[in-house]
């Protein structure tokens, strides 16, 4: 994926160079290569006990507790039920309505979101006064917490005196439920989600499109392409890792939405807004079925890692093929 | 950038389609800007002239909701569990994580690609799939209502980004420098210590603002590990703020406007390398 940094090759080339000449030159007494050896397991060892221990041991306890009937309390589970958590689970209308909300995020995401950030970068790389002042702006509210995110717009999107029905009203319109009715809720939670991330798509398309040499659509427009075509032909294949790179971040954030959706509606009104990691908070930490939870994570962890793979497979691969190319031709 | 020349397209005077591209613009922020402005005008009203003005400014202006937050000690608590939590996590994680990108970017040795791999495979796993395992761990440990139990854990899922980006910044810096300094006497540690962090530091205040900003904003950790109060942090206090003044809008708004002050007074300082971090971690994710 570095291809799409700005100068892919430039700084691989002392890299490769200096894993090569890094060792004869300490391995040049005798007993080198051993000491080499205990340095590298010196300064590998905490970052490795640290990740072992609290990233990836828990994640595979999870897969063991989520073949088990477990209300995490009292002594580890003994209760073993196969794979029967996985057949409740995905015959369980909440579970099912958690993966459709997901989709139906992810797509609102890629349709409107990302145009959207694509347009405002491409607007703000022109020359615009106060183009400085607006990146500001839009990146904002993405250092945020979620946690006060959530909160603001509990307020402004609350039905009877929120900001939002007091403007809709201001123009004669009726004001909605948002969050409280299960038709718009969805639409309530990605109107913040855009608000909170849009900015950072546009971040990361700003340094795509800046990326692109100028030369390129300077001669585009030399012969003559208008500005629509400029952009289909030039700008927009040239920005295809970058935006795929975005999509990428997009399903994996919408994947693992929790906060947000915790905060403010805690998967409500009747489960309309759930989503997979609410509902693995709300059966683990509220109703003790620790291996029922379990079993979701274990499907979280497994959509992730499945989309990831298949992403990296095929979407990403032309631009993985420059790097490994690159890399080859140094070794 | 390429814009410096005057506008592309022929079709539309430049005068008008930049007015209108411009107003595009000015929407959208208004879209990011409104809700904050609410949140920080809302503060200094009351809830009845919330309902009854909710877009003038506020009259009469009412600064008890702000003062109240500021005068009350769980919220300079929360303050300072976070600013705690935040600086020990950063520490940890880009300590560690530089040492392990050190050996990752300048050593060869069998199963390097494996293990970075292995590393590098945790930047998409989130909390939530760990959590419940992690926090039996946690028990079991002792380290519910200790800070430990948020710090090691978000340290340990900082790993991934913080030593990919590190890698990267390690390996751009010539070998002829590691020969020159072995050839002078200086070990493997030496090396690290006196030449490699110092000439790195730009990455390391990047990984390190990416750290402070992830800590901060930190909330499902926190939410499972801290029961007492005197613990709490800032996304949590808020959160149960809210669930205690439900009905008090004003003094709500006024508590958030508050939490926000020092995340938007960090990224004003810190705003080049937290940009800079957060593209270099997407284009090498």
């Amino acid at each position: 994926m570095e291809t799409t940094t700005t100068e892919p090759g430039a700084s691989r080339l002392p890299a490769a160079e200096a894993g090569r000449k890094a060792r004869p030159v300490r391995a040049g007494a005798r007993g080198g290569r051993l000491r080499g050896l205990v340095t590298i397991a010196l300064f590998l060892l905490p970052g490795l006990v640290l990740f072992c221990l609290l990233v990836v041991a828990p994640i595979l306890v999870a897969f063991y507790t989520s073949t088990f009937k477990w209300s995490g309390l009292g002594g580890p589970p003994t209760e073993f039920v196969g794979l029967d958590n996985f057949t409740r689970l995905f015959a369980n209308e909440v579970f099912l309505g958690d993966l459709w909300h997901g989709a139906v995020l992810i797509a609102l995401s890629v349709v409107v979101q990302l145009p959207l950030a694509l347009g405002i970068a491409l607007l703000l790389n022109q020359r615009l006064r106060g183009r400085a002042f607006y990146r500001l702006v839009f990146f904002a509210p993405y250092i945020l917490s979620e946690a006060i995110t959530a909160v603001l717009f509990t307020m402004i999107l609350s039905p009877d005196q929120g900001l939002a029905n007091q403007i809709l009203g201001f123009f004669g319109l009726d004001g909605l439920e948002w969050f409280a009715d299960q038709s718009t809720v969805l639409i309530a939670l990605f109107l913040v989600m855009t608000w909170k991330y849009f900015g950072f798509h546009v971040i990361i398309y700003l340094a795509g499109r800046q990326g692109i040499p100028k030369e390129l659509t300077e001669a585009a427009q030399i012969d003559g392409a208008s500005g629509w075509k400029v952009f289909r032909f030039v700008t927009l294949p040239l920005l295809g890792p970058t935006i795929r790179i975005s999509v990428f971040l997009s399903v994996i954030g919408a994947i693992q939405l929790f906060d947000l959706v915790w905060i403010i509606t805690e998967g409500g009104p009747t489960h309309s807004s759930e989503t997979m990691a609410v509902t693995m908070f709300e059966f683990g930490f509220n109703r003790f079925q620790v291996g029922y939870a379990s079993a979701i994570s274990v499907v979280m962890f497994l959509i992730s890692l499945v989309f990831a793979l298949a992403y990296q497979r095929f979407v990403l691969r032309r631009d993985l093929e420059g790097a490994t190319t690159v890399m080859r031709d140094q070794r | 950038m390429n814009g410096r020349r005057g506008p592309a397209n022929p079709v539309i005077p430049g005068r008008l389609r930049g007015l209108s591209l411009h107003l595009v613009v000015l929407v959208i922020a208004a879209f990011v800007v409104v809700p904050l402005l609410y949140g920080v005008l809302g503060g200094f009203k009351d809830t009845g002239q919330l309902s009854t003005n909710p877009f003038g400014l506020p009259s009469p202006w009412v600064p008890e909701n702000y003062t109240d937050v500021i005068m009350s000690a769980s919220f300079w608590r929360q303050l300072g569990n976070s600013t705690f939590i935040a600086i020990v996590t950063t520490v940890i994680v880009v300590g560690v994580s530089a040492m392990a990108a050190f050996v990752f970017a300048r050593f060869a040795f069998r199963g390097r690609e494996f293990l970075f791999t292995l590393f590098a495979a945790g930047l998409m796993f989130p909390f939530a799939v760990a959590i419940l395992p992690l926090f039996v761990l946690l028990r079991t440990f002792g380290l519910l209502d200790n800070p430990f139990g948020v710090i090691l854990p978000q340290a340990a899922f900082g790993l991934p980004m913080t030593i990919v980006i590190l890698r990267g910044f390690f390996r751009a810096i010539p070998g002829e420098l590691e020969e020159a300094a072995t050839l002078d006497g200086c070990g493997a540690f030496g090396f690290f210590w006196r030449i490699l962090l110092p000439m790195a530091r730009p990455a390391i205040a990047t990984v390190s603002v990416l750290a402070v900003v992830a800590s901060w904003n930190n909330f499902m950790l926190p939410l499972v590990v801290f029961n007492d109060p005197n613990w709490w942090t800032i996304p949590l206090g808020v959160q149960r703020f809210q669930g205690q003044h439900a009905s008090e809008t004003a003094r709500i708004l006024a508590y958030i406007v508050l939490a926000m002050i020092p995340a938007l007074g960090f990224y004003a300082v810190a705003e080049r390398h937290l940009i800079g971090g957060l593209t270099a971690g997407a284009m090498k994710g």
